[in-house]
This record gives C-alpha cells, structure tokens and sequence, in this order.
C-alpha cells in the first residue's frame, strides 16, 4: 500500500502539489485525473522519486521513502514498474532486449530462464513475433504494451503508468486500460495511473483521485464520479456538449423516462 | 555529475558490457576519421616543412625530425582531439541528451539504477582507454604519411626520412603527447556527458546541448593543451 500524507512540491515561488493526502492500496487502480498543468505528473513523479517533495510522507508499505538514503531508495525503486507517456523504451534495444534488461541487471538468472520470462510476458500483454523487433519498427501500442511487459517483468509491487492512453486510438486505448487493469487485479499491485482520459476513468477507475491546481479536490470510485456535485469535477469531465447531454440523457434513463430499447426515429421525432 | 558516478555498480557484468560498448563506439568508431586526418596531417606537414627548409646547409633529414616532433607533440594528441570532441563529443551529448528527453534516464532510475554510473561513467572510461590509443595510431600514421608523401614528391627519400626519425629522439616526447591525450580525453567525454545529461527541453534543446558540448570542449581543449605545454616542457 502507498499512503501520502500532506505532499507539498513546489518550483520557485510556485507551488504545484499543495498539502495532497491519499492512500492507494493493493489490488486497486488509483487513477489521478485532473486537467494540464493540475500536478498530476508531478504528484506521480514525486511518488517514484523523481522529485523530492518539500514537504509530507510517501509511505510504501509504511516505510518512508522521502526520508530514505539512496540504498534504502534502490530496493523500493526495484519493487515498482513504471510506463512511461512515451514508454521510454531503448532505442538500441529490441523489444526482448529492452525487456530483459531488468532481468540482466538485477537477476543471475541464465539466458534461458530470462528469455522464458521475457516470453511469458510478452504473451501476458498479447504480443507475438516482435522479440527482434527495434522500438522505432513497432506501432504506438504495441511501444506501450512493451512498456508494461518491461514494468511488470520483475513482479512489482506497484506500477505507475503515466498518461497510458496519450497518442493512441480510443479502441487501443481500452485495450491498455484492460490489460492495466488484469495485471492489477491478478498479481495484486498497487496500481497508480495518470490520465485525462475519460474512458479510463469509467474501465478501471477503481479509485479516482481529482486534482485541481495542486490540489486534491474529490476522490471517489468510477461509480461515483458521475453523480458528484462538485461543480470543477463536472466541468472537467462533461467538458463537451455532447458529453454533457449524455450524462442528462443517462440520469433520465435511470430514473425511468427514456426507454433505451425505443427506436432511435420515435426519439428523432 | 563526476561525483555521483562512483557508485557500486547494480550488476558488473552488464556495466563491463556497456563500457566494451562504449570502446567499440568510441575506439573502433573513430578510427576511419582518424587514419585519414593522420595520414593527411602527416604528408601535409612534410612537404609544407620542405617548402620552409630553403636552406643548403640544413640537412634534410631534418624535415622527418620537424615532423616527427610536430606530429607526436602537437597534431597527434591535439588535432585528432579537436577532431574526437566533434565526432565523439556531439555523439555522446545527443545520446545522453535524447535519452533525458524521452524519459530514458528516468525509466533508468525508476528500476533503481543509478544512471551516472550507468550512462556517464562507461563512456569516460572508454574515452580514457581509446582516445590514448588512437592519439597513438595517429602519431604512427602521421609519421608513415610524412614518409609516403616525402618519398612520393620527391623531398627526400625514404631512407633519409628513417635517419631523420632517429635523430635527437627523446622519448620524453611520448609521455607529454599521452599526458595531453589522457587530459584531452577526459574533456572531450565528461563536458558533453554534462550537457547531454542535463539538457532540458526537446529536439531543439538537444541539439543545443550537443554544440554547446563540442563548442566547450574544444575551447577546453586548447586551453588545456596551452597549461600542459607550459607546465611539462
């Protein structure tokens, strides 16, 4: 389980995460949402020790990892997989290669038992026929599901997946929100995923955090967040005329007016 | 960024693999730029000291000492890293660089690498093993040139050449030649490592870095090459 507890970040003058508390525990997809330049990326980056808060805990598992030296830092870093936005591959890897690297530098397995793995891994993020692939012959999905199938080669305890979705096609997108999603649930990670996506938050959205300049400004599941009251959350999901009508359209479905089995010409009528 | 490198490596033998990469880029890499600047630098030098060798009573033999002494002291070690800071110093700078931009370094330190030591540490030591070695070929292949276009041009022949080789030789020469191509070496890996590790930004920014990188290390370069002059002759 993660737990933080008041996380301030800032740069300069500016703060960017201000006094944000959560807990994201295992089994779960916690999904950060929130618009551009809300501390989404921050927050998370602060979360793997990318940045160094100013302020507040991050507590994996009830150890402090802001306070913790570099070593103690290391064996943490090696519990937890990360995607990347733009999956962060190894240009002058292949796919298997990229993959096994984990497997290379922390394992003294034999060259046999890693490609077995790498394998297993690649049929867990259904990939096929792509080992001797380079990163740069390979489509924007499949760049991501080798992202995952590198995060969770060493079985991690928790996987951060940073914008999972950005750059793809909204059918690819709900296949990497699957696939998030039955890693999670089978091996039991702590899932953290940042996304504006929408659809992600409705698929996997187990546990939704709502970031607002800095702040954590709702927090609630993928049942909830359609029938909250909170007026920026509103406006940051139903940003769209057409979402806003059909959100109206689902609420009166649900209370009974609208028949959704009516022929579509009796409601053009 | 020097002091951060010295960590205790994750797994040695993929750092041994990375630095044998790093020889092979940087060593056997340079290799083809630096025979042909060797070679050319050699023959110029020859017949450009003959045309300046007017006088009767200075022997010809003389001109090989010119440009032995030339070659080993200034062009060997300076020239061809003038040159390396070029070709291995934009390389090195917009590799590191593209990999910070892409999220590379950071996917490194997620799995608890350290990337100083991963990335940076490799390519200086590479720097430090090869670039001696080709300031070496290039002191040989200098010489040879100097041979070929001598004989070839009709300034002096082959075996005058030889004599003059082994006039007033001081091996002393050698040693300052690879105190320079060690100092030089070290410039022309940590400075673009520094702004290929550090650079901010996108495509752009990298490629800022990586002339940045050059432009710096070569200015070092010929700062360096003027304190060790002053310092060991």
């Amino acid at each position: 389980m993660i737990e933080v507890k008041k996380l301030k970040k800032g740069f300069g003058d500016k703060t960017v995460i201000d006094d944000v508390s959560a807990e994201m525990k295992p089994g779960n997809c916690t999904l950060i949402i929130g618009s551009s330049g809300s501390g989404k990326t921050v927050f998370m980056k602060c979360l793997v020790g990318l940045f160094h808060p100013d302020s507040g805990e991050i507590l994996y598992d009830g150890h402090d990892f802001t306070t913790m030296n570099e070593d103690e830092k290391k064996e943490i870093r090696k519990q937890i997989g990360m995607l990347f936005q733009g999956s962060a591959l190894f240009d002058s890897l292949t796919v298997e290669q990229n993959i096994m690297f984990p497997l290379n530098m922390f394992t003294k397995d034999s060259y046999a038992q890693k490609l077995k793995r790498v394998n297993e891994v690649l049929d867990r993020v259904n990939l096929k026929d792509v080992n001797k692939k380079f990163p740069a012959e390979i489509s924007g999905g499949m760049k991501k599901r080798v992202g995952i199938a590198r995060a969770i080669v060493l079985n991690p305890k928790y996987l951060f997946c940073d914008e999972p979705n950005s750059g793809l096609d909204p059918q690819t997108s709900l296949v990497i929100d699957k696939l998030i999603k039955e890693i999670t649930d089978e091996y039991k990670i702590t899932t953290v995923v940042n996304t504006h996506d929408m659809n992600s938050v409705m698929e996997i959205g187990d546990h939704i955090i709502y970031m607002y300049q800095g702040l954590k400004e709702w927090e609630g599941n993928n049942k909830e967040i359609i029938f909250s009251k909170n007026e920026k959350l509103n406006a940051f999901i139903f940003a769209s005329e057409f979402l806003k009508d059909a959100k109206d359209m689902r609420m009166l479905e649900m209370k009974g007016k609208i028949d959704n089995n009516r022929n579509m010409d009796d409601l053009l009528k | 960024m020097i002091k951060g490198m010295f960590s205790k490596p994750e797994n040695m033998r993929v750092y041994w693999k990375e630095f044998m990469h790093q020889c092979s880029e940087i060593g056997i890499g340079s290799l083809g730029i630096v025979v042909i600047i060797s070679f050319f630098m050699g023959a110029v030098s020859a017949v450009q000291t003959a045309y300046q060798l007017v006088s009767p009573v200075i022997p010809k033999s003389t001109i090989a000492q010119i440009v032995r002494d030339t070659v080993i002291l200034e062009f060997a070690p300076t020239l061809v890293c003038i040159v390396l800071a070029g070709v291995v110093g934009s390389k090195i700078a917009s590799e590191l660089g593209n990999m910070r931009v892409s999220e590379q370094i950071d996917a490194l330190e997620i799995m608890g690498i350290n990337t100083k030591t991963y990335l940076i540490m490799p390519k200086i030591l590479a720097a430090l093993i090869t670039i001696p070695f080709l300031v070496i070929i290039s002191a040989v292949l200098g010489i040879v040139g100097g041979r070929i276009a001598g004989s070839a041009s009709g300034i002096l022949s082959a075996a005058t050449y030889d004599k003059g080789l082994l006039q007033n030789f001081f091996a002393y020469n050698v040693f300052f030649a690879l105190s320079k191509a060690y100092t030089f070496a070290f410039i022309i890996s940590s400075i673009p490592a520094y702004y290929g590790y550090y650079v901010k930004g996108g495509s752009l920014e990298i490629g800022q870095a990586s002339t940045r990188a050059v432009v710096v290390s070569c200015v070092l370069v010929l700062f360096a090459d003027y304190i060790l002059a002053a310092l060991l002759l």
